[in-house]
């Protein structure tokens, strides 16, 4: 621990019981067979601020990482809240049974892990980790997530509507869903797709991207 | 998000290794602790037969690691239900094996036992009516159980990475496909182990499919109690 952060815990220790600031090693394991994720955002904050809540709209912010994975929203809108954040700490796509570890020091009082990517090929599917309080005590401590569908874009698996990094070359699907079924994020459904690469109701193969939960393990390791 | 329930919370004495002393003698003999432990499997599906279980107790390695490419072994089990060379394979310290399939709603115990303390259980077995689908546990720490505790995991199914989910007649060897078991060759989308995508199911448009909404499971697959008795 730096000189800082004892002066700082010093200093919050006469107002309150805070926890001390703790380093984490983190590993996000993609444990799915056909499903990347996008550049991931990774953050430990205080209770007031969050990526997503479950039976809750998403965020602007989250909107445009669950449908565009583009985290920038979602990091400005925690760095607002004092968070310590990770940004693509993959460097890119984190593919189908890929891994990657990072390092994340929680500043006092930020003592929640949230993490969120999205998942390609999904109009809108994220995996997610919502507020895991950070264990006080020394281990290694495993977490499974799962998708979610953050309820903002029907799942008509159109992949005009999807971004393409992964090169889909699927086309003229008619779409599965025109509506969305619950706008408050939820868990994911799951794909349907099809086997028809120039028709049919998906531009998805029902073969490749599929999942069931969970999508990830995180490993925290907690010095 | 599925979380692993402990129902037990265990204590490390008396797993320490006893050294016999006596007052009168120099020498201190390090006597052996035999270990037994009663597994309970439950199969949660709705129309998956689990193939016998082979509970393996063992000092090193895992049977399987997410992202990399699943052992012959592993292969063998995945496509079969064949646990042979899983059970002859160089990692078992000890193992004991089911008689019978675990089928959908039915509940088997085995009992596993070692002459001595071991750090790890492990098994694996297939969902018999998929390509190459198999659930277990891998490499679940024992250093920590203490005789009578008791501590119940909910298992995931995965995919082997071998064989191609066709989920046609020919390649699906469980009674509802009746096809090929085991084939050297891999012809999966990646060749390795990840979390199984589930069935899809000829009710759900693969046309290739023998397999019904019958077939269809979700996580969990298997409830599992373990309770060292020895």
């Amino acid at each position: 621990m730096s000189n800082k952060h004892l002066i700082a815990a010093g200093f919050l220790g006469l107002f309150s019981a805070a926890s001390q600031a703790q380093d984490l090693t983190i590993t996000l394991v993609n444990l799915t067979q056909g499903i990347s994720f996008t550049p991931i955002i990774a953050a430990a904050h205080d209770s007031q601020a969050s990526i997503f809540h479950s039976a809750e709209a998403a965020s602007e912010e989250l909107q445009a990482l669950a449908e565009g994975g583009s985290i920038d929203g979602v990091n400005l809108l925690l760095s607002g809240y004092g968070a310590d954040i990770t940004t693509n700490p993959a460097g890119g796509l984190l593919g189908a049974g890929g891994d990657t570890e990072f390092t994340l020091t929680n500043s006092d009082g930020n003592d929640y892990l949230s993490l969120a990517a999205m998942m390609l090929p999904t109009n809108d599917g994220f995996v997610g980790l919502d507020s895991w309080k950070i264990p006080t005590e020394a281990g290694t401590y495993t977490v499974l997530l799962s998708a979610y569908d953050a309820g903002t874009e029907a799942n008509d698996e159109i992949i005009s509507n999807v971004p393409n990094p992964i090169g889909i070359t699927s086309t003229g699907a008619t779409g599965v869903a025109t509506e969305i079924g619950n706008t408050n994020v939820h868990i994911h459904p799951g794909v349907v797709g099809d086997t028809d690469p120039e028709g049919g109701i998906s531009d998805f193969d029902s073969r490749v991207h599929r999942w069931l939960n969970p999508v990830a393990k995180l490993t925290v390791v907690v010095e | 998000m599925i979380k692993f329930t402990k129902v037990a919370v265990a204590t490390a004495a008396a797993l320490t290794l006893v050294a016999c002393g006596d007052d009168n003698n120099d020498s201190v003999t390090v006597v052996a602790t035999p270990v037994e432990y009663q597994v309970t499997l439950s199969n949660l599906t709705n129309g998956q037969p689990i193939s016998p279980p082979a509970l393996i107790l063992h000092n090193s390695s895992a049977l399987w690691t997410i992202g990399s490419p699943a052992s012959n072994a592993l292969e063998l089990l995945a496509e079969s239900g064949d646990s042979s060379l899983l059970q002859s394979s160089s990692l078992v310290t000890s193992v004991a094996v089911s008689a019978v399939p675990v089928l959908p709603g039915e509940t088997s115990t085995v009992t596993v036992s070692h002459g001595d303390l071991v750090s790890y259980l492990s098994f694996a077995s297939m969902l018999g009516n998929s390509n190459d689908a198999f659930t277990g546990l891998n490499k679940i720490d024992l250093s920590s159980f203490a005789i009578n505790d008791s501590v119940k995991y909910s298992t995931l199914a995965y995919d082997a990475g071998t064989e191609a989910n066709t989920e046609s007649a020919e390649t699906v060897p469980g009674p509802a496909g009746g096809g090929e078991a085991y084939n050297p060759q891999r012809d999966d989308n990646n060749n390795f182990v990840a979390m199984h995508a589930g069935i899809i199911s000829a009710d759900d448009g693969l046309s290739s499919s023998v397999l019904t909404y019958q077939q269809k499971f979700d996580n969990p697959v298997m409830s599992v109690t373990i309770t060292r008795i020895k």
